[in-house]
């Protein structure tokens, strides 16, 4: 059998165990089975399969998860909005803290020059590993496999 | 809101960022949604939080959304990518054997079984759903889409990203697979 035959085979038996051909097409089975007759036990094992499944669906879920689908869904949507604000105020804050907290440490007379260097230095070895985090993570994203995939 | 309004309207207001027109999708979707997810999942409360967060993310992407689309065939892809990415970061967590796999399906009420037939009914269907549980993902998938939430082949190919061909054979596929795994119990 060519693999077009085979295809349309397949087709049409899916579409009889669906119970949704038409009499052109049920023609076209009788003669597709006449022709190749070890698909016809195939055809009615997988009709069988079908008359137990149509006995069973999917359990609903209690009435109140409906009732409060949206309602949860909405809430999620302004927490994230929230939450993004919130992250804009948390950054400008923080940086301008750092800013002033650098500044008074550079115009402090009375701290040693090896302490602002130590600390300068903390400070500035923090921003590098972040930085170089974020930037991680976008090059893992363009390479990435999952890259289509929503985080 | 006008009760009338269509969905076309509604998805332009969505887009718009109007929540109370996206609300109104969600009450719309929110049921396949949440059976979409539990297929995947198999747990009602992660198909419950999954859903739900495949909505946020659909609402802070509508602006990306083409009206011509269907809004549900796009919301499963994210529902899609979304579990994706939750399995690879649950994978120690994620057993294949569910442990709810028992409330997650029922019988459609007959009244002509009797007793007896009604019990091996449900030891069979019991049986099936172990199986179906059991098979790879993309053939799990697509049973359950076509045999349980009745979409169409069209709908499954768009909803999948794949080509109508594909759909056919791959549901032809799982349906052996899974007939193939049933032998052994329809022979008993």
């Amino acid at each position: 059998m060519n693999s077009d035959s085979q295809n349309r085979l397949e087709e049409l038996i899916v579409r009889e165990v669906d119970g949704i051909t038409n009499e052109d097409e049920k023609n076209e089975l009788k003669n597709l089975l006449e022709k190749y007759p070890e698909f016809e036990k195939e055809l009615l094992e997988q009709k069988k399969l079908k008359e137990v499944s149509s006995t069973m669906k999917i359990k609903n879920p209690s009435p109140e998860v409906f009732d409060s689908y949206w309602v949860r869904v909405y809430n999620r949507i302004e927490r994230g909005i929230g939450w993004i604000i919130f992250s804009i105020g948390a950054v400008i804050l923080i940086t301008y803290g750092l800013f002033k907290f650098v500044e008074a440490l550079i115009n402090d007379s009375q701290l040693e020059l090896i302490v602002k260097v130590g600390i300068i230095a903390i400070l500035a070895g923090l921003v590098i590993l972040l930085v170089s985090v974020i930037r991680e993570k976008f090059t893992i994203r363009k390479s990435d496999k999952y890259k289509e995939v929503q985080r | 809101m006008n009760k009338n309004i269509s969905e076309q309207s509604l998805l332009e207001l969505s887009k718009d960022g109007d929540k109370d027109a996206f609300g109104m999708i969600v009450k719309i979707y929110m049921e396949r949604a949440y059976f979409s997810a539990l297929a995947l999942t198999h747990s009602e409360s992660d198909a419950l939080d999954l859903s739900q967060e495949a909505f946020v993310r659909a609402y802070k992407a509508m602006h990306s959304f083409k009206t011509e689309m269907k809004f549900f065939t796009w919301y499963y892809r994210i529902l899609k990518n979304l579990f994706l990415n939750w399995k690879r970061d649950n994978a120690k967590f994620v057993n294949n054997s569910n442990e709810a796999d028992e409330v997650l399906f029922e019988s459609i009420e007959d009244a002509g079984y009797r007793l007896d037939r009604d019990y091996e009914k449900k030891e069979l269907e019991k049986i099936l759903w172990d199986e179906i549980n059991s098979l790879d993902s993309q053939f799990r998938e697509i049973i359950i889409l076509k045999d349980f939430q009745n979409y169409s082949y069209q709908e499954i190919a768009e909803m999948l990203e794949i080509p109508l061909g594909t759909v056919m054979s791959r549901l032809y596929s799982a349906r052996k697979k899974l007939k193939d795994r049933m032998k052994v119990y329809y022979e008993q």
